[in-house]
């Protein structure tokens, strides 16, 4: 571990200077909202900003990638035999990304890493993404992250963790990726360890006061997926529901994704483009039948899912960070709070 | 790293037309690269994504047998773009197949037990596979009794009808064959549905019987209480389910049941395992 001091002069420079390793993302206005963008040569990260209306997922897991290009000409080699594209770019940092939004990747790499599988366009990515992370001094009222095994100082996922100090920043580096981002940006005025720790735990005391939305979880582990699956709550949850799909696409725990081929001509790509369980075409079969036709069951499913059967499946805790997007946009006001304490105080008579 | 994506290029070697009907067609295809048929290592029960570049990929059970050498096989029901677009293909073409994946049926476990093979309609496509597995001279002492009991909506509509016919003159295995209905003098097998059959010429339950059953929705649930009621425990009832995929490696989230994903953890489950699932399938 290594901790250094950030002067704010020196942030600016220091950035620059990664610009020629790395492609820099950072928080950044876009039309009315705030969304991690790939910086411009002389722009900087916007961190006044609480946190970005979309989560940041899309930097590793791109909301339409390409996996593989191929040909049908007939009267050319190769013809309708997939090749893999070379998507190499640049090592990314993400300046400014929150300690739930980082939390995130750790719970999403379960899915795209297991022992049997592993995906190598997410895998490549999140390698290659160094995760600079500012504390939350003032997290939003929506805030749930200290009842999700995270926090506004949480550092489980970054590789460096930032604390705003007004006329300076705090850096501490967390792994050797971090290290070697600090070692790239010249940021090296080195800061008594044991002074920082008592900074961050007085400022991670201060911030985690003021999170005032706590959800309860344990129960959900000793109850069976039956008995919640089949509880009477389900039509209530879901009838003001409209699937739009907002909740998903902007948490940065779902992952869920479909497999398409564009053609022009004789060329085409493989994509994979992000999907969401909110909509009935993502269970369709073929002949007409859906297991999951109705609302209700599509509305369960994502909250089994994040709160229950993730759960169950890997014991890390449940898929949802308490980043409070998708309770902030629903244009209904579904709440996840809610719905994660029904689910956990559920007694089937 | 090795991506899970990218399927063998193969190359169709005959397409057959499997029923009177002309929905459903089988095809054969051959690997491009020799190297690829190795790595292609399956068990019956499994399933691989066929892969049309420009249409599109589909999970289809793999209909050859793993005894069956040099080429690999499958039966493919016309419903939607891929499909139809595979029906128009021909001998020469050249595609991908991707796999093979899910798991199988529990081979392990049933060696040395009476196997109760219950199909219905074209889902009869990995229970070839396992009859033929079965079969092969080095497996058939593996096994005790074996009791095939399959249906469809006319004679015409019965896959692999010559094979049939020649598993029905062996005296190591007992096919009852069945139709819903025929006009057909010729037919001289069962007239009358799956489970009626099933309640007629199935074998009563012991610890050392397995029942295997796939076909359409309505013939299963009418077939689960015939086979409760010959005694079947829900753990000697295995089924194979077909949920719609994409990825087929457990990654893009659309095929589970409860926390099981049908792509990875199945498609193959046992009657007291889905018990214990949602039934979203
Ligand atoms: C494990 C498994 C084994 C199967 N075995 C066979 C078989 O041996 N023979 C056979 O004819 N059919 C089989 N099916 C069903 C077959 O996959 C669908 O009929 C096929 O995907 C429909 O594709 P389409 O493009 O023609 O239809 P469309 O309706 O145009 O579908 C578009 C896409 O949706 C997905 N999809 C649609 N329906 C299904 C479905 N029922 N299951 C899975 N994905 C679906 C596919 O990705 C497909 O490309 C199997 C399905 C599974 C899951
Ligand atoms: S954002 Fe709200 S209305 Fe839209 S799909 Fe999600 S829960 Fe339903
Ligand atoms: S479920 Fe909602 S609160 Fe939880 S991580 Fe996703 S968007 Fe954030
Ligand atoms: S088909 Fe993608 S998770 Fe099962």
């Amino acid at each position: 571990m290594m901790v250094v001091k950030i002067d704010k002069q020196k942030w600016s420079s220091g950035i620059n200077q990664l610009k020629s390793t790395y492609d820099v993302y950072g928080p950044a206005k876009q039309g009315k909202t705030y969304e991690f963008q790939k910086l411009g040569s002389e722009q900087l990260p916007d961190l006044t900003v609480q946190n970005t209306t979309l989560s940041p997922k899309s930097i590793v897991f791109p909301q339409s990638e390409k996996m593989f290009s191929f040909h049908t000409d007939e009267n050319k080699s190769g013809h309708h035999i997939l090749k893999e594209m070379n998507n190499q770019s640049m090592p990314k940092a993400v300046l400014g990304i929150r300690p739930c939004d980082a939390k995130a990747f750790q719970l999403v790499k379960l899915n795209f890493d297991t022992c049997e599988y592993k995906d190598p366009y997410w895998i490549r990515a999140y390698e290659s993404t160094t995760l600079i992370g500012l504390a939350c001094n003032n997290p939003c009222s929506t805030c749930f992250c200290t009842s999700t095994g995270c926090g506004p100082f949480s550092e489980t996922g970054l590789d460096v963790l930032l604390m705003d100090q007004g006329d300076s920043f705090i850096a501490k580096s967390l792994t050797p990726k971090g290290e070697n981002l600090l070692k790239t940006a010249t940021w090296s005025d080195s800061f008594d360890p044991a002074t920082a720790e008592s900074i961050l735990k007085s400022g991670k005391e201060k911030a985690e006061s003021k999170i005032a939305s706590r959800v309860k979880t344990d129960q959900l582990a000793s109850k069976s997926i039956m008995k919640i699956y089949e509880a009477p709550f389900w039509d209530d949850v879901a009838f003001s529901c409209i699937n739009c799909g907002t909740c998903t696409f902007s948490c940065p725990t779902c992952w869920c994704f479909d497999i398409q081929d564009e053609t022009k001509g004789c060329q085409g790509i493989r994509t994979r483009n992000w999907d969401t369980c909110m909509s009935p075409l993502f269970t369709l079969h073929g002949s007409g039948h859906n297991p999951r036709g109705e609302k209700t069951s599509r509305v369960r499913q994502r909250f089994m899912h994040k709160l229950k059967y993730f759960l169950d499946k890997y014991n890390q805790g449940i898929m949802c960070v308490g980043c409070g997007r998708c309770v902030r946009l629903c244009p209904v006001n579904i709440d996840i709070r809610q719905i994660c304490n029904m689910m956990n105080s559920y007694q089937p008579s | 790293m090795q991506n899970p994506y990218l399927p063998y290029p193969v190359r169709i070697d005959n397409v057959t037309i499997a029923t009177e009907d002309k929905s459903l067609k089988t095809f054969k295809f051959i690997f491009l690269d020799p190297n690829d048929e190795k790595k292609f290592a399956y068990k019956a029960g499994q399933f691989a994504e066929l892969s049309v570049p420009g249409k599109g990929e589909i999970p289809i059970g793999i209909a050859s047998s793993p005894t069956e050498k040099g080429f690999v096989m499958f039966t493919v029901f016309k419903v939607g773009l891929v499909t139809a677009y595979l029906h128009n293909m021909k001998a020469g073409d050249i595609m991908g197949i991707r796999g093979p994946l899910g798991n199988s049926y529990p081979w392990d476990l049933l060696q040395g037990k009476n196997i109760v093979i219950i199909g219905g309609g074209f889902a009869f496509t990995t229970l070839r596979s396992s009859i033929v597995y079965m079969l092969d001279p080095a497996n058939r002492p593996k096994f005790k009794d074996i009791h095939v009991i399959y249906g469809a909506r006319s004679p015409g509509m019965l896959l692999y009808k010559d094979e049939l016919a020649e598993w029905e003159r062996r005296d190591d295995i007992n096919i009852h064959m069945t139709v819903d209905r025929t006009d057909d003098p010729n037919w001289k097998y069962n007239v009358g549905f799956v489970p009626t059959i099933t309640e007629k010429k199935a074998p009563s339950a012991s610890p050392d019987t397995y029942a295997i059953i796939c076909g359409p929705p309505v013939m299963i649930k009418f077939t689960q209480p015939v086979l409760e009621k010959l005694g079947y425990d829900h753990d000697h009832i295995i089924m194979s389910l077909e949920n719609r995929m994409k990825c087929g490696i457990g990654m893009c989230g659309r095929c589970n049941i409860g926390k099981e994903l049908v792509c990875k953890d199945g498609p193959v489950f046992t009657l007291s395992e889905l018990n214990r699932t949602p039934r979203e399938y």
